[in-house]
């Protein structure tokens, strides 16, 4: 279907284009909105694919949460662009391995798939009948086969979040926060002091702290 | 959909996209002008009332106004992030209403994963801000976007808690199958748990549309959540830069997305087009005037929640910031994490209860 083929060029180009863009911006924020960029039209080629529940996760987990952290930092800092330049050189080559690794297993797990082998028991499930959608197939997968990974994995993203509220929390003196229950439950009797003041009495401090 | 050639769906399908844009802008139009109405009518002021009969036409003459002036472009700007941030926004905010279902039939895209899609998009309404703000080159507006973006990202935790609840009760994320499974008496309608079986999901369903409906006036930074342009301490927050066009994008967007708040409410809670009762003496009826009734129901319910936005907005104190916060995070965050918790044993355990079915 020529439809198709051209969706698929079309956010192919973009993805690689806006990945090229990420590394090369000069502005670190320009750099996050590539990515954005590159996440998005990734989540694209994934509906392509026929797994619209992964590219939509994609967008809100990736996109919508993450990135938006990224952008965040990104534009608080106060960075020094030239500082920023000048380890280009040097870490280049690491950068050059990592991509040619990463390079290296796609091709592998294409040439494989290709030719009809699975990378694992059950790899690739497919959706068996016309009733089961894609987000069925995966729940059907994630909670039997891998729910022990699937457990791990939300473990350590536990600790993780509780490591970084432990490092985070600071528990300062003195500040006034405002306790809404207490705010409520005031009424007359706990908010108000009647004080019978007698002629030519003068009113001292004391009767009305109470 | 038949497909006879790609060309023909695609003509169909552009057709089809057009028609619901001018739907939606057609009736902002007017919602727009019924919220300026109803916000005077609450203060007691007559609203805008002198272009076209009752001020009828006071949106086309803003409208007019917005697109003759001046795109005004700070000199410090960032030419391109800050005229692509009204872009995104208006985009984001139509392109939303794609997968959601108008009428029995009348959805543009009737994929599987409507509701992810509508919170992915929505998700997404923060990019506009956030760039805008930033783009702008200046304390308020920077300012001003973090805020949103924060509030957004935020409510948003608790918005995908409620939709989880209303997934487990239906089990589908197929936006028309979801809306379709609530036909019926009014009972049918998740709010009130979805079947009379399971009409004790009432006391757990009917506080999830409340914080829905809390949680989306967040999401679109309508009052009394309207920090990010809180005008006596950001001015007006990320907009402060934005003038004619860009303003106006912005401005659409926005009211596109609380109007699309409204629709979501409608096609979770509360039965989407299905009118509270059996439908069954229209079947003789023509589809197409079916729909077209069906769609009327639908669309009244929209504007019943657009009103009672508006009356939100004209009656309810802004909030502090930290009170937002607290309200997000500590309040609603637990009660929608409990009430997923519930929804999801009761939809395991009600078999033995009621038996299978």
């Amino acid at each position: 279907m020529p439809l198709q083929a051209i969706a698929f060029y079309l956010m192919a180009a973009v993805t690689i284009a806006a990945g090229l863009g990420v590394v090369s911006a000069r502005n670190p924020v320009h750099s996050v909105l590539f990515l954005i960029t590159a996440f998005f039209s990734a989540a694209g080629l994934f509906v392509l694919l026929g797994a619209e529940f992964l590219a939509m996760l994609l967008v809100v987990v990736y996109v919508g949460a993450v990135a938006v952290l990224f952008l965040f930092v990104v534009m608080m800092l106060d960075i020094d662009f030239a500082a920023l330049k000048q380890g280009f050189a040097r870490y280049m080559p690491i950068g050059l391995v990592v991509a040619g690794v990463l390079v290296l297993e796609m091709i592998f797990v294409t040439v494989s798939v290709a030719n009809g082998g699975k990378a694992g028991p059950g790899a690739t499930p497919q959706a068996s009948g016309v009733d089961i959608s894609n987000v069925e197939t995966i729940g059907r997968v994630l909670y039997t086969d891998y729910a022990y990974f699937f457990e791990a994995a939300g473990m350590v993203l536990l600790v993780a979040m509780i490591g970084a509220i432990v490092l985070t929390l600071r528990h300062k003196p003195g500040v006034k926060r405002q306790n809404i229950g207490a705010q409520v439950a005031r009424g007359p009797k706990t908010g108000m002091t009647i004080v019978d003041i007698g002629s030519g009495a003068s009113v001292d401090e004391g009767s009305l702290n109470q | 959909m038949p497909a006879q050639s790609p060309w023909l769906w695609f003509g169909l399908a552009v057709g089809q996209i057009a028609l619901v844009l001018i739907w939606v802008l057609l009736s902002l139009a007017f919602l727009l002008w019924g919220d300026r109405k109803i916000w005077a009518g609450v203060q007691m002021r007559k609203g805008p009332n002198v272009v076209g009969p009752f001020g009828l036409f006071q949106s086309f003459a803003d409208f007019l106004k917005f697109v003759l002036k001046e795109i005004v472009i700070p000199a410090g700007a960032d030419k391109f992030v800050f005229l692509l941030a009204p872009l995104i926004s208006f985009i984001l905010a139509f392109g939303a209403w794609a997968v959601v279902p108008l009428a029995p039939g009348w959805v543009v895209a009737d994929i599987n994963v409507g509701i992810l899609y509508l919170f992915a998009i929505s998700s997404l309404g923060v990019y506009g801000i956030i760039m805008g703000g930033w783009a702008s080159n200046s304390k308020y507006p920077f300012l001003g976007s973090l805020r949103s973006a924060a509030q957004m990202v935020s409510y948003e935790v608790s918005i995908g808690f409620v939709i989880i609840t209303v997934i487990l009760l239906s089990g589908t994320m197929h936006l028309s199958q979801l809306v379709d499974q609530q036909k019926g008496w009014i009972w049918n309608w998740y709010v009130f748990g979805g079947g009379l079986k399971n009409l004790p999901l009432a006391l757990v369903m009917i506080p999830m549309a409340v914080i829905f409906f809390i949680s989306a006036l967040a999401e679109t930074n309508r009052p009394p959540f309207d920090l990010p342009e809180a005008e006596s301490e950001l001015v007006a927050g990320y907009q402060v830069e934005y003038s004619s066009t860009p303003y106006l994008l912005f401005m659409i967007g926005e009211y596109s997305n609380i109007v699309l708040m409204c629709a979501m409410i409608a096609v979770l809670f509360f039965g989407g087009w299905n009118p509270g009762f059996p439908t069954d003496f229209m079947a003789s009826w023509s589809p197409t005037l079916q729909s077209f009734l069906l769609f009327l129901v639908f669309f009244a319910k929209i504007i019943f929640f657009f009103f009672l936005f508006a009356m939100a907005k004209a009656i309810v104190p802004r909030y502090r910031y930290d009170q937002l916060m607290r309200l997000g995070w500590k309040v609603f965050l637990p009660i929608t994490g409990i009430a997923v918790v519930l929804v999801g044993g009761y939809r395991v355990f009600s078999p033995l209860l009621w038996g299978q079915g």
